[in-house]
């Protein structure tokens, strides 16, 4: 029995320290109408498990039990069990949900519904909309400020961000910014938010208090056109050290260091990079990437690529636990 | 909302005077309908508001824009009867003040206009034709094309049968005169490219071949070993009887089988996906060619307002035609207007009818500026003189 116990013991302590070391990457396959569950440590490929039409954006509740992800061709959010991969539930989107964020105390979602040109406002414990937000054309990328106070869209074709005030839920402020805007995302202080242009080739640092750019960075890889950098996918470390970019058919993530806003390297990875994420710990990023069907894990101690895996066809978004 | 609305012009501060109070733009379609052409095929019909439905879909997204900096912009639509007088119709409207024409004329018509116009302070945008003489020796500093030119279009075609080395050309002219342009341009990229045109010969045949083709084609492709057969039959008289009948197995190009176009249903990659669901919930068909063009148009008139911050010809003028303007037309590339002869840079999508083959520029075929001028007239080559 004693001996029981310590191996039962054991067990538990195994499993606390796999479960919270290896990384589970979820992956959306926009063509495949699946979710690909990857072992991030391991970098092999677990699970396919079928979802929605066309699922895009994909994010972790903050206690990381469920994800949530767009299905844009069924107008709805999907809610998956994180560990038994099972659909449980939806969430009204509005239609032709793309990318959405969480409040920082995850009971608000903010979704952009690309085709209605709208952000739609969604209580997650009620799971009602609040409201719907009339925005520019395309609304493309959403991010919650992680201090609460924003949630900002990118309009691709209105080329704007607009900053809606989560109080009143209006906006207060927009910033014309560079031609098809994509990816926004907000640094840990929230005191900048970064904006990728992705036909513009730039990526604009906002300062969050003026909402007006303090810096525009654009990239130059020798041997790639201009033409084949666009800017789309933004990660930036909790510690404020380096950022990194996805440059899409550039097959490159750009490494920026995030205090200098300089760039710094260029890590090649799959076909038309996508969109990025880290492991929990922040060691690995993992990217989408769109042509070449896989996806690579990035060491993010040396910036090295180490691996890239085979999911399926499109994936689109990723999110780790 | 005046709080935002003073927000965004102080966000805005390209310029120090406020909006103006006339905060609405109104912009020309103009077209005049067309004889019905012989079509070999009634499977396709050709809807009487291609253009008109693009452009109504850009005003719509200026409009939504426009909501955030104070602009509004509303489309006239005039459309000539077939015997009416589209010339004495423009003349009218410039009378009138309007600034901004978007049209789909032919080009007796179009070359008439835009000789009046010369020098005036408007713009005419070419939605529709594919004339080089418009890029060339009949361009104008007031006339920007919003579609590739034939010259563009053979080149991307070109830059296709080269990466293929499918280098032995069997060339099919049609007998109208559109045809004959088109092959002018198909020899020059052929020229360009180093393709070699082993045989040439003219479809004379003046029936419907519709009951004959599997006995006339194969008489007719017979000849020089080929590679690819190149056909010029932008009416679509014959063209589509070429493929699968021909004497030997070969693939064809030109206005029919692969086919060079600024925009098709096949298209969706760089967001196009998202133009083609928007265009088809509103419109209830697929977006055209001349849909895109107009609706290119619109969006650049909008741009220019935009980033100017100003409903007034000139900021708008000027706008456009500096380096600074960009406009995203989901090709995956900024396009802008050349200086040397106000053709819109664009990529060129190569597609079959049910595929996307590839999209011009092809990788490899370098220039010094950007991969788009590798297509039609780069500026050493312009005949056009601009000031005109």
């Amino acid at each position: 029995m004693k001996q029981a116990k310590k191996l039962l013991g054991a067990f538990v302590l195994y499993s606390f320290f796999s479960t919270s070391w290896a990384d589970t990457v979820f992956i959306t396959l926009e063509k495949d109408n699946a979710l690909a569950i990857v072992d991030g440590k391991a970098g092999k490929l677990i699970k396919t498990v079928k979802l929605g039409q066309r699922p895009r954006g994909i994010m972790l509740s903050a206690d990381g039990s469920k994800l949530y992800v767009a299905a844009s061709d069924d107008d709805t959010i999907q809610v998956i069990d994180s560990n038994s991969y099972s659909i449980v539930g939806e969430l009204p989107s509005g239609e032709d949900p793309e990318t959405f964020d969480l409040s920082p105390d995850g009971t608000r979602l903010y979704v952009s519904n690309e085709d209605d040109d709208l952000v739609t406002v969604i209580d997650t414990v009620n799971q009602k909309v609040v409201k719907e937000i009339a925005v520019g054309v395309e609304p493309e990328g959403i991010a919650t400020s992680p201090d609460g106070k924003w949630v900002v869209n990118s309009s691709e074709t209105t080329n704007m961000i607009h900053w809606i005030d989560t109080e009143s839920l209006d906006i207060v402020e927009n910033t014309l910014v560079d031609q098809r805007p994509r990816a926004v995302k907000f640094t840990a202080d929230s005191k900048q938010l970064w904006v990728t242009s992705e036909v513009g080739g730039v990526l604009s640092v906002l300062d969050a208090k003026t909402q007006q750019a303090v810096k525009k960075l654009t990239f130059k890889i020798r041997g790639v056109t201009a033409e084949q950098i666009q800017p789309v996918g933004i990660a930036i470390d909790q510690a404020g050290r380096w950022g990194y970019v996805a440059l899409g058919p550039a097959n490159r993530v750009a490494v920026i260091d995030a205090k200098k806003l300089e760039i710094v390297d260029y890590l090649l990875v799959g076909q038309r990079v996508w969109n990025l994420a880290f492991s929990p710990d922040q060691s690995r990023l993992y990217t989408t990437n769109g042509v070449s069907n896989d996806v690579s894990i990035i060491n993010t101690e040396n910036h090295k690529v180490l691996k890239s895996v085979a999911v399926g066809r499109y994936p689109w978004g990723v999110a780790v636990k | 909302m005046v709080r935002i609305i003073l927000q965004v012009v102080a966000l805005l501060v390209w310029s120090s005077s406020a909006f103006s109070v006339d905060d609405t733009l109104e912009i020309v379609w103009l077209t005049q309908e067309k004889a019905a052409t012989a079509a070999l095929s009634n499977l396709d019909a050709t809807p009487s508001d291609e253009g008109l439905k693009g452009a109504e879909l850009a005003i719509k997204d200026n409009n939504t824009t426009g909501r955030f900096t104070n602009q509004k912009f509303v489309l006239k639509s005039v459309i000539v009867p077939l015997d009416g007088n589209a010339e004495q119709q423009f003349d009218a409207l410039v009378q009138q003040g309007f600034q901004h024409f978007i049209v789909d004329l032919n080009t007796n018509t179009l070359t008439n206009i835009s000789s009046k116009a010369a020098g005036k302070a408007l713009h005419i945008y070419n939605s529709s034709l594919s004339d080089d003489l418009f890029r060339g020796a009949g361009c104008r500093g007031n006339l920007l094309n919003m579609v590739p030119s034939r010259a563009m279009r053979a080149d991307a075609l070109g830059q296709y049968l080269l990466k293929k080395r499918w280098k032995k050309l069997f060339l099919v002219t049609g007998p109208s005169k559109e045809d004959r342009l088109y092959t002018v341009a198909l020899k020059k990229a052929a020229k360009k490219f180093g393709l070699k045109i082993v045989e040439e010969k003219e479809w004379t045949h003046t029936y419907d071949a519709r009951r004959t083709a599997q006995s006339d084609v194969p008489l007719f492709t017979r000849g020089a070993e080929h590679d690819v057969l190149v056909v010029a039959d932008e009416q679509g008289l014959y063209g589509e009887y070429l493929e699968y009948r021909t004497w030997l197995p070969r693939p064809v190009v030109g206005t029919q089988g692969l086919v060079a176009t600024a925009w098709h249903r096949t298209h969706e990659q760089w967001g196009a996906v998202q133009l083609q669901n928007r265009f088809k919930k509103k419109m209830g068909r697929w977006m055209s060619e001349i849909d895109y063009g107009a609706w290119l148009a619109v969006r650049a008139i909008g741009e220019a307002a935009t980033r100017s911050n100003s409903l007034d010809f000139d900021p708008i003028r000027r706008f456009m035609m500096s380096d600074q303007f960009a406009l995203a037309g989901f090709k995956g590339k900024k396009l802008s207007f050349r200086s040397w002869n106000n053709q819109l840079r664009q990529p060129v999508l190569l597609a079959a009818a049910r595929s996307m083959v590839a999209v011009a520029p092809l990788l490899g075929f370098l220039h010094p500026v950007t991969m788009m001028d590798t297509l039609g007239f780069d500026r050493p080559e312009s005949n056009c003189k601009l000031g005109n």
